[in-house]
């Protein structure tokens, strides 16, 4: 962290608050591409806690890190492949199904990850980028994966032929399914995304972003997620802003606790640290409700079939 | 091959469903370049036979020949292949998407990017070719839906459709919109594409139509008639048939006092379009009022706005002695209002809930079912077995939960909770849709025994016999409008099918 | 029930296996030792029965039957959360942050026991004091997202999960780094002695069979309230709206019930009862600091779905649960009971959605021909 003057301040802030916030990110991008086919899936806690769990441990043992993302992820998509069979062809409800795997998800990766608990984290590639001394080349590599992935899966969604069948099949999968498409393979297929999208998450974070595992790393991150999904009004760029956005909001007890603001003294008080703790999941519920009065004004709400299984020849979508 | 060649024919086609025999053995076919009307009631067979040629059922028997050749068609993609398209009355159009997206859906080209401003392009200037003016940039939900279902048609076009399905198209339509679309429908027919013509409306069926083929029951009961060349009288026989298939012992009926008077009601349906526009009707205690009409002309919204599950527009509703507004509190009035909904598990019953707690859904609050906070378990226990006996309803016990239970006895469940506290008014909205023969009839039997009993009856069918045999009076409803009145005493049924088709009563 | 059982055992199985991963030698002999922590040996519970039918006095009155205490201390308070979530699910609401109602509830108790009232109050009027403000707390901590849900259609359950980790810091706030701390303790202190449950024990004297129990009367609040929910669900008025709600919204309204403020009170009671979890398990441990449990609320939720949304049978799932947090306690891996209430979860969803699929299957065979026919709008 420099010392200085506030110009540098406010670039290690923004580049804080970049690697903080590409977590949410990954988990925000693959839950929005989860809902566009309608399908909820409130596992993002449990599967993050996986793939934080789940990378650090790879890496702890074999020391690649790479490995250690890739494993990750796998984990996150096998939990969401379960959640897929259990919702898309078994048809039972989501909202339980993702809780039970966030659920399952918390314990499992407590249990396996107590061995890694407090262990040595792994040690950043280290830059030194004017301003920006002794950053972590490995954040950077995902902030800028993140930066690109976002635009990419917008124009995916709105300007390519799979992106549009995405689309039909959550808006209106009647339609879809009398036009050729298929509603249950296009459904499984961008939940495993989702799923895999969430592992990244929380591998970056336990390997990258805030290196090391302890239990509950993920500290409700997940659900964040899902609140972003809808404030993000299901566009992936949208989707940017407002990650980016959270991870400011989670660094800043850590920054504002930075000698070159004068506010060292209030900032350095914990309590107001722990108030400050709050903000994040305050304002996951101010959106909320912010976003449901937009909606009605934007007529941008959500995919029409979120929620619902899809049954042929059933009235209505 | 002779000089007007068939287009497709269709032979011997036979369809089931359980407890229905949809098609039996039809024979139906077009030729080129014609518009071809298939006329029938509801249940008749008409959109079923056509969503085998679009592919969206297989027959169990019978053959299908296009341009000659025999063809097996499994799925719409393949109808589409060879050049059948078809329209549905509900729109397969995602609402959010643009006329552009929605028209290239589904399509194997292109295959990855979208060039969005090309298919526009393409898209407008297919429409200019057709008359079918619409912005393909604009998003469908923007749409009124006669564009939206230009849009529908210009789909099938865009698909290279030479056939063309089109179910019950005018059904709603402005009338404005439907001159439109018999001038599109013209314009296609004299570039050589095929048209048929689901309809029950006779006067539209004449009007466009070059022959008409006529289904009731699952048969054809007229074939290639020329439309010009027959009478509309005609046609509505062939339509609506004279055999009565119940004859129900009845005392006749002797009306008292008026219990349910509306005047002028005015409603919109789901769609903010009017469904119900100025009707006007009376039923008096002990008589059976019967509303005939073809299902979408108003008669859902109508019930729906005499049992307070829509809000009136305009227009007031007397029951009793009660003016029926805005504020009316239905829980009151639900004792004395017996409603059969359309929908039997939608509304009418709690499917995890036994069938106890089933018949007391109306009666909860009150004594003896409950008295202060708690609800009194022997009474609804009594209630529960006193019903089932009285209604014969088939169930192991009364604790069944009656998401177990077939749709004849959920039927009397519904029936009983409705019914058993002699209503003054009772509002049944096709109580027998989806009962086969014996839980029809013990339907009928309690409908005639209730009106015996005293109560006025607001009954809507579509089943016009079932109408004929138990009603009292007969009111047939079109286009939102009473548009006759009878006793179905020495009924002219001939009369009565036409005004269900629109045709207006010729003096 | 069939299914819950089932499930269990298959979870135990799956978390044999998880067990091995962890590097556990021999599952079995884990969970022969989880049994015997927390429900006592056979010995115990052979000398317990012969004791009754012999109608001599076991020395140890009721510990005769093992470890009683301690998994009755621990069933307490998750009784009460998975009461709350017992009454929100069967109206389909999915309270998830009974964690946070309860952490609010511990927090006004705390809050009555040690700044408001005089350390020299009587125990009853202290203890009734200090429930009450339980109660209120979460009953006020509930309604928020009911509200939000019942009027603007918020979905509860990332409100009630966002107020978790809302009271997690509002506690730590007060606890260990602000106001209440005592010096560098991340705690409040000992709470005067009228502010504490006593020991069942004490009893002893009059009721001779509670000698030697060390558990709280807690776990009879916990029991007196599955009865009066169980008496509200079944037998009351209001129960029986509550179900046609939960099951057919649709019906529900044709009845004439309120959808809106039915929403606002279920989730406020929700609340409410896991508020008084909150207070319980604060007059248990007789201090509010920093290490206050946190996952009873999820632990309630799987209880709440074992028991079939039932309150009766949440008591002894409740008191099993007990037995697998103190048989957990100890032993190596740490992590093994929130493991296990995980797998037993997902494998109860699972195959309960199983066996509903076929009674679904069955449905749409039944339904859809009779929509295709008359398929004229």
């Amino acid at each position: 962290m420099t010392s200085g003057n506030l110009f540098d301040l406010g670039v290690t802030i923004l580049f804080g608050a970049l690697v903080s916030g590409t977590p949410l990110l990954f988990a925000t991008l693959g839950e929005i591409f989860a809902e566009r086919s309608g399908v909820m899936n409130l596992g993002i806690e449990g599967m993050m806690l996986m793939g934080a769990m789940g990378g650090f441990a790879t890496w702890f043992r074999t020391g690649d890190l790479l490995l250690g993302i890739l494993v990750g992820m796998l984990l996150g998509g096998l939990m969401a492949l379960l959640h897929a069979f259990i919702t898309i062809t078994l048809r039972a409800d989501q909202v339980v199904s993702g809780l039970a795997l966030t659920i399952l998800g918390t314990g499992l990766s407590s249990i396996l990850g107590q061995p890694y608990v407090g262990q040595r984290v792994p040690a950043p590639t280290t830059l030194t980028l004017p301003i920006l001394e002794h950053v972590a080349a490995e954040q950077i590599i995902i902030v800028l994966i993140g930066l690109v992935f976002s635009p990419l899966a917008w124009y995916y969604l709105n300007r390519t032929r799979p992106g549009l069948n995405l689309r039909s099949v959550g808006e209106h999968p009647s339609a879809a399914d009398s036009l050729g498409i298929n509603v249950i393979r296009t459904r499984y297929l961008y939940v495993v995304f989702g799923g895999l999208m969430s592992g990244l998450a929380g591998a970056s974070m336990s390997l990258i972003t805030d290196p090391g595992w302890v239990d509950g790393k993920a500290s409700g991150l997940g659900w964040i997620a899902v609140g972003l999904v809808i404030f993000a009004s299901w566009d992936p760029l949208r989707g940017l802003w407002v990650s980016y956005f959270f991870g400011l909001l989670r660094r800043l007890p850590l920054d504002l606790q930075n000698p070159a603001l004068p506010l060292v003294s209030t900032a350095n008080n914990p309590s107001v640290g722990r108030i400050m703790d709050m903000l994040p999941y305050l304002a996951t519920i101010f959106i909320l409700i912010l976003g449901s009065r937009e909606a009605f004004r934007k007529r941008l709400g959500a995919p029409a079939a979120l929620g619902t299984p899809y049954i042929r020849g059933q009235r209505g979508l | 091959m002779t000089e007007l060649s068939n287009a497709f024919e269709m032979c011997g086609i036979v369809k089931r469903f359980p407890g229905v025999l949809a098609n039996d053995h039809v024979d139906f076919s077009c030729q080129v370049g014609e518009v071809h009307a298939l006329l029938g009631e509801n249940g008749a067979g008409k959109s079923t036979l056509m969503n085998i040629l679009a592919g969206l059922y297989r027959p169990e028997a019978g053959d299908i020949f296009i341009g000659g050749k025999r063809v097996v068609i499994r799925s719409p993609q393949e109808a589409i292949a060879l050049g059948i398209g078809m329209v549905h009355q509900h729109f397969m159009l995602v609402p959010s998407h643009t006329v552009a997206e929605n028209m290239v859906l589904g399509l194997d080209q292109p295959r990855f990017f979208l060039n969005l401003s090309k298919i526009e392009d393409q898209v407008a200037e297919l429409g200019k070719q057709y008359g079918l003016n619409i912005d393909p940039q604009a998003k469908i939900w923007e749409l009124s839906v006669g564009e939206q279902q230009r849009v529908e048609v210009l789909k099938m076009l865009f698909r290279g459709a030479k056939i063309l399905i089109m179910d019950e198209p005018t059904a709603v339509l402005t009338p404005q919109e439907v001159e439109s679309l018999f001038k599109t429908l013209r314009d296609m027919t004299g570039r050589g594409h095929t048209i048929v013509f689901i309809s029950h409306k006779l006067e539209e069926v004449v009007t466009i139509a070059d022959r008409v083929t006529v289904l009731r029951r699952g048969k054809v009961s007229a074939a290639n008639v020329s439309a010009k060349g027959t009478t509309k009288a005609q046609l509505a026989k062939l339509m609506v048939g004279r055999e009565v298939l119940f004859q129900i012992d009845k005392k006749p009926a002797q009306p008292a006092e008026i219990v349910l008077d509306v005047d002028g009601l005015c409603a919109d349906n789901d769609r903010g379009l009017p469904a119900v526009r100025e009707v006007s009707l009376e039923v008096r205690a002990g008589e059976i009022l019967g509303i005939a009409g073809v299902a979408g002309n108003g008669q859902r919204e109508l019930a729906e706005c005499l049992t307070g599950l829509r809000t009136i527009k305009s227009g007031e509703i007397k029951i009793g002695d009660a003016v029926i507004d805005g504020k009316t509190h239905w829980r009151e009035l639900r004792w004395q209002v017996a409603h059969i909904p359309e929908d039997r598990s939608e509304v009418g019953s709690v499917p995890a809930l036994s069938i106890a707690e089933n018949l007391i859904l109306k009666a909860f609050s009150r004594p003896p079912i409950s008295t202060g906070l708690s609800i009194n378990k022997a009474a609804v226990r009594k209630n529960a077995i006193q019903l089932v006996k009285e209604y014969q309803i088939a169930t192991p016990t009364v604790e069944t939960p009656v998401r177990m239970l077939s749709g004849g006895n959920l039927q009397k469940v519904i029936l009983a909770r409705e019914t058993s506290k002699r209503p003054e008014l009772m509002i049944a909205v096709h109580p027998t849709r989806g009962l086969d023969i014996g839980a029809t009839e013990g339907v009928h039997k309690l409908l005639i025994s209730q009106r015996d009993a005293g109560a006025a009856i607001l009954l809507i069918s579509e089943d016009l016999d079932e109408l004929l045999s138990l009603s009292d009076r007969i009111a047939i409803i079109y286009e939102g409008k009473i548009v006759g009145e009878t006793s179905t005493e020495g009924a002219d049924i001939q009369k009565i099918g036409l005004q269900m088709a629109g045709v207006k009563a010729e003096a | 029930m069939v299914s819950s059982v089932l499930g269990v055992i298959l979870a135990l199985i799956a978390g044999g296996f998880v067990l091995k991963a962890a590097g556990v030698t021999n599952p079995i002999a884990t969970y022969q030792e989880i049994f015997k922590q927390g429900f006592g040996t056979f010995a115990d519970w052979r000398a317990g029965f012969t004791a009754l039918f012999t109608g001599t006095d076991c020395p140890k009155g009721l510990l005769c039957f093992g470890p009683l205490s301690d998994t009755l201390v621990k069933a307490s308070p998750i009784l009460l959360t998975s009461l709350a979530c017992i009454l929100a699910f069967r109206m389909k609401q999915w309270n998830i942050g009974a964690d946070g109602q309860m952490f609010m509830g511990a927090w006004a108790a705390t809050a009555i026991a040690v700044f408001i009232l005089p350390k020299t109050t009587p125990a009853v009027l202290m203890l009734g004091m200090m429930g009450t403000a339980g109660i209120l707390a979460g009953l006020i901590y509930g309604a928020i997202p009911g509200f939000l849900k019942a009027w603007f259609n918020i979905n509860e359950i990332i409100t009630t999960l966002m107020l978790n980790y809302v009271a997690y810091k509002w506690l730590e706030f007060f606890v260990v780094v602000g106001p209440w701390s005592i010096g560098d303790f991340e705690s409040t202190g000992r709470f005067p002695p009228s502010a504490t449950w006593p020991r069942l024990t004490q009893f002893a004297d009059k009721i001779p069979v509670l000698s030697g129990l060390t558990a709280n009367p807690g776990i009879l609040l916990g029991i007196v309230a599955a009865i009066v929910l169980a008496w509200i669900l079944y037998r009351s008025r209001w129960g029986y709206e509550i179900r046609v709600i939960g099951n057919n919204p649709k019906a529900a309204r044709y009845a004439g019930i309120n959808l809106k403020r039915n929403i606002l009170l279920v989730m406020a009671l929700s609340g409410a009862l896991a508020g008084l979890a909150g207070m319980n398990e604060v007059a248990a441990l007789r201090e509010l600091n920093g290490r206050f449990q946190r996952g009873y609320g999820f632990t309630g939720v799987i209880i709440a779905w074992l028991s079939r949304l039932n309150p009766i049978a949440a008591i002894f799932v409740s008191f099993l649960f007990g037995g697998l947090l103190v048989g957990t306690q100890l032993i190596q891996p740490q992590g093994i009971s929130s493991m296990l209430q995980g797998v037993i979860l997902f494998v109860v969803v699972g195959t309960e959605m199983l066996f509903r699929y076929r009674v679904y299957i069955e449905k749409i065979v039944e339904d859809v021909p009779v929509r295709e026919i008359g398929d004229v709008s």
